[in-house]
Parts: structure tokens; sequence; C-alpha cells
């Protein structure tokens, strides 16, 4: 069986001020929120539209497709 | 794409506040770039002061920090200046309405080609909350403690009525609508003006209890209505709406171009 690949997200906690948009505006709500950051709880559930690159504030999130690694 | 490739990375993190959408306006800017594959030497972005005027300040193109609303005034130079640079202005609302109202209304008169990408957030963000031209009317601010007794300034009929080329608005919720605008606007020859409206939730939402910055977006998410929509729509229904769309998309002859005839004619002249 051929494992599914999901985007990869990352979070830059340098840069983050903690808005919450991205956990709000996820369209398979991906992200929890942490005690100050939020978690990308559920990776495998990410359809790779970049909204929360794109809503991000703050240039915070970076989303990897899988075809690009 | 990379947003890091178009950054000052010594000057990040950004100063903007957590859940202001300034930064959801400087990706889409970024993005639409990107997109039309422009270089980053060919471009010249202009701000005023405000925090809309932080922008110049992060991005790796050639940048101009200039005094509070005469952003367009030292953008009209720089293009007779450089005709092949691509001119940027950045300008929030009280930078582009109050202080810089005359500025505006006459580069959209003289129709030179700059995009101007207006940030409305309805209050001067930085000074600390006062009450600007686009305030709606009873909504208060710092200086208009128990609601503004003004009527608010509508940016895009201005830009409109003053003879723009390209009149867009859009909301940071819509972000896939704000990089096609930004997109048409760059391309366009002539003044192109896309507002763009965005949260300010330190200093608009704190004082008007409109909550976070994602409720904020989640009221221009329900609130918006598209130009096609607002057309079919009564006056009461409109209240209070946000009015989305192109507002205009003409050819007209660029200020360039006159110019340049009238220089020619001088020169001829023995």
């Amino acid at each position: 069986m051929v494992m599914k690949k999901f985007p990869k997200i990352t979070i830059n906690e340098q840069w983050c001020k903690s808005c919450e948009i991205c956990v709000e505006f996820c369209p398979k709500k991906v992200f929890d929120m942490g005690r100050f950051y939020p978690v990308v709880a559920r990776p495998e559930d990410c359809i790779d539209c970049k909204l929360c690159e794109k809503l991000c504030p703050d240039f915070a999130i970076t989303v990897t497709s899988p075809k690009e690694t | 794409m990379d947003y890091l490739q178009y950054l000052r990375l010594d000057k990040m993190p950004h100063i903007w506040c957590d859940g202001c959408g300034h930064g959801i306006i400087l990706k889409s800017i970024l993005r639409t770039i990107d997109k039309l594959g422009w270089d980053k030497n060919d471009i010249a972005m202009v701000s005023g002061i405000g925090c809309s005027g932080r922008t110049p300040g992060y991005v790796d193109f050639n940048t101009l920090h200039t005094t509070h609303g005469r952003a367009l005034a030292f953008a009209t130079g720089l293009k007779i200046a450089k005709p092949k640079l691509h001119v940027i202005v950045v300008s929030g609302d009280g930078d582009a309405a109050a202080i810089g109202g005359n500025h505006f209304i006459h580069a959209a008169r003289r129709n030179i080609d700059i995009t101007m990408i207006i940030y409305n957030n309805y209050i001067y963000g930085m000074t600390g909350g006062q009450v600007s031209p686009t305030t709606p009317s009873g909504k208060k601010a710092s200086t208009a403690p128990y609601g503004n007794p003004d009527m608010a300034f509508d940016i895009s009929r201005l830009a409109q009525a003053a003879g723009a080329a390209y009149v867009a608005r859009s909301t940071v919720y819509h972000v896939g609508r704000t990089d096609k605008y930004i997109e048409q606007a760059l391309k366009k020859t002539g003044f192109s003006v896309v507002e763009i409206l965005t949260p300010c939730p330190t200093s608009y939402g704190r004082q008007n209890k409109e909550g976070t910055a994602v409720d904020m977006m989640m009221y221009q998410k329900s609130n918006s209505v598209s130009i096609e929509r607002a057309k079919k729509m009564s006056e009461e229904e409109l209240e209070g709406k946000i009015i989305t769309g192109v507002f205009v998309d003409k050819e007209q002859e660029c200020y360039l171009s006159r110019y340049n005839e009238i220089v020619k004619r001088a020169q001829s002249i023995k």
C-alpha cells in the first residue's frame, strides 16, 4: 500500500503573534490552539488549499505541497 | 511560492499587531508580483505615514517612505523621472483620504500610471485610534468617544468620481478576489486604486467592541455584497453592507503619453 503523502505545514514561532486566524479559517480544521501558538493537530486532513498561508498576517505559516518536496 | 525572497529578513517580524490585516494584504501584493514575474529592481513602492506606511520597510524593492499623505506626490515625480518603474503606492485610509485627500483626487484626475493600494481599517491605528474620514457614522474612536458624528467617505466612489482608470474594493477575508484585483490594477495603464478593508482589532475593534481579528473577518464575510448583487438591492437593504467588486475598469489616455506629447511640441518650437 502506498502511503498517502500530505503537505508539510511549518509554523515559525518566532514570528507568530497568536491571532488564531489560521485555527479559525482552515476549512478542514487542521490546527488546534496550543498554549501560545497554533499546533498542527491533524496534518493528515490537510487538503493543500494554502488558505492558512495566505491568511497568516505574520508570514509565520509555510505549507509545502508533497509535489514540491 | 516563497514570500521570504521579497522580504528584508533583518526587519522581520513586522510591527503590526496580532490579527492586523496589513500582513495579509502585503502577502497578496507579493503573491501577485511573483505571479507576474516582475523583477524586484523594476518595482518602486512608496508609502506615507501610518501602519500602512511601514510596508515598504519590509519589502526588498526600491522603496520610499515619505511624509504623511504625500506618497502620491513623491510617486508622481518618481514615475515621470523613471517611467519604466512599476510604481506602487501603499496608503492607509487616513493617509489617502484625509491628509493626502487632495493628492489622491488630483492623481486620479491626472490619470498617471500608478497603482495605489489603500489599506482601509476605518481608523488611525498607529497614533492611538483617532477618528479617520472612513470611520463609519456613529462608531467610536479615541477622538469621538461618544460616536462619530460625521458621514464616512467612500474611497472607491471618490476615486471613481475623480476619474481613476481602475477602481476595485475587496476585504482581507476575500483573499482570492484581492489577488485578482491587485493583478488587474498592476497590469492597468493609468491610475488604478484597490481599496482593501482590513481589521484593526487593537484600535477600532477594541473601542467598538467588535471582538478579535477573527470576529472582524467573519463580519467581513457575512456583510460583503458584490457590486452586481448590490445593484438589485434597495438602499435599506444595503445599509451597513460592504460593497465589493470592480467599480471602474476603463481605458483612458495616461498622463505620461500626454506629457511626452507636450515635451515634443515644446521642443519643436524654435
